[in-house]
């Protein structure tokens, strides 16, 4: 029983494969907490903070490759915040300087909190999650990924290499709700991405559901109703109805954070929030 | 494993280096579990570093882990070796304060003082990376550091009055 920090993804792998119980750590900002209060207590613990390979970023081929242990703070720079200007507004709404500095876009797939700040963002860009183990690759739609709350497509021996984002043109948005702007874990959460290329827009909604979900209905009507010459809605009325149709495709529940009520009606109002500035 | 240890027994204990404040620090007979702040506090005796909330939310235990601003709280000590880690106790001269520490006093932004080394840590990451904040780039700066005392205020116009000193000092 050990602490194995590997220097390469490949040592990494083989830890997993070796002791498919072991704790895998990356930023530490959920897995400390839960050690803190006891809730958990690893026997075994790999650490990937060491691996060059997981902290990269690349534009690829009209992607964006995110390596796992990509943090919050790489988020707002950089080339993620050059090519997903939804991605970086998500990232700066998280935590503090101080979480921001530790926590990762891998950590952040790998809890799978259904109030995950990246991953409505994630999930409306359609994003591809790269997991590795010592028998190799494979590629999982992020909708694939997301299987509930808190869990997540992992197999045993599996960690997570990288996220593959598509580099779209066009307006993206991630709007939050909680009690303050920092520290606030998300009462409810948004992301609108228009497509301009492909006249499309995606909306994915956090903390409303057992983990985030996709407005499908309310993206059809949107893309109806954007003129995709100029990019702008045809008529600007539409944005209430907007939010009442994303509204409608939330199934909150009530907890310490907030009531099924109250986030129903808020997702609505960020809804039309986001178009409004979107299109 | 018999199943008649105590959980000490059961667990494993680590024995390693960290390099805190620029000296190498042995660490024996830790539980793996243990947090950075746990560490600093109750095996190496550095107890500035502060423990209230260990879950990330209040600053009070803020260092800087090669550099970066982070909640000690969070960091798994042993996932420390090899890297930079430095404290609240190694950030002044000997026998002296950080202009930032001389600032707190000044304008009276200690209070019951149990934020105050989060807080410096946090307000010398921020000028180490952006000399002139704005209001609204300090508060979002601190904003992972709690002080349920002063308000803020006196915190702020300490900050302003470093940046100020600093101004002076350079023209």
């Amino acid at each position: 029983m050990s602490v194995a920090i590997p220097e390469t993804l490949e040592e990494a792998l083989q830890v997993a494969a070796a002791d498919p119980e072991v704790q895998v750590l990356a930023g530490g900002t959920d897995l400390m907490v839960e050690v803190n209060f006891g809730y958990r207590r690893p026997a075994s613990v790999c650490a990937l903070h060491r691996i060059a390979e997981l902290h990269a970023q690349r534009q690829d081929d009209g992607e964006v490759v995110i390596g796992a242990m990509t943090t919050y703070h790489d988020m707002e720079r950089g080339v993620i915040a050059a090519a997903l200007p939804g991605l970086a507004q998500a990232g700066r709404t998280v935590g503090s300087p101080q979480i921001r500095n530790a926590g990762t876009v891998g950590g952040n797939l790998a809890t799978a909190s259904p109030a995950g700040d990246t991953l409505p963002v994630l999930m409306a860009l359609d994003s591809t999650v790269v997991v590795a183990s010592v028998a190799g690759r494979r590629e999982v739609p992020i909708s694939d990924f997301l299987v509930g709350p808190k869990r997540n497509a992992l197999g045993p021996g599996e960690l997570i290499v990288e996220v593959r984002v598509p580099h779209l043109r066009g307006p993206q948005e991630f709007l939050k709700v909680g009690a303050r702007n920092a520290m606030v874990i998300a009462v409810c959460s948004l992301a609108l991405v228009v497509d301009l290329e492909r006249r499309r827009v995606a909306c994915a909604l956090g903390s409303v559901g057992p983990t985030v979900l996709r407005a499908f209905e309310a993206e059809e009507r949107a893309a109806q109703e954007i003129d995709w010459q100029t990019g702008r809605l045809g008529d600007p009325a539409f944005a209430p109805e907007f939010g009442r149709l994303v509204a409608a495709a939330a199934r909150p529940i009530d907890d310490h954070r907030s009531t099924a009520g109250y986030r129903r009606h808020a997702i609505g109002v960020l809804a039309e929030r986001a178009l409004r500035r979107s299109a | 494993m018999t199943g008649t240890g105590s959980i000490s027994d059961i667990e494993p204990r680590l024995g390693y280096s960290l390099r805190v404040n620029g000296r190498d620090h042995e660490v024996d007979g830790a539980w793996v579990g243990d947090s950075l702040l746990r560490v600093l506090r109750d095996r190496l005796g550095l107890s500035g570093s502060k423990n209230a909330c260990e879950q990330g939310e209040c600053g009070s235990c803020s260092v800087r882990l090669d550099g970066r601003l982070v909640c000690s709280c969070l960091v798994l000590a042993a996932t420390a070796v090899g890297r930079e880690i430095t404290t609240i106790e190694g950030i002044a001269p000997e026998d002296g304060l950080t202009d930032v520490q001389d600032a707190m006093v000044t304008e009276g932004a200690v209070q019951c003082g149990f934020c105050t080394p989060g807080l410096v840590m946090a307000i010398h990451d921020l000028l180490d990376r952006n000399p002139a904040p704005t209001a609204l780039e300090t508060r979002e700066a601190i904003s992972g550091n709690l002080c349920r005392c002063t308000g803020y205020g006196r915190i702020f116009a300490a900050v302003d009055s470093t940046v100020a000193s600093r101004r002076d000092a350079a023209s």
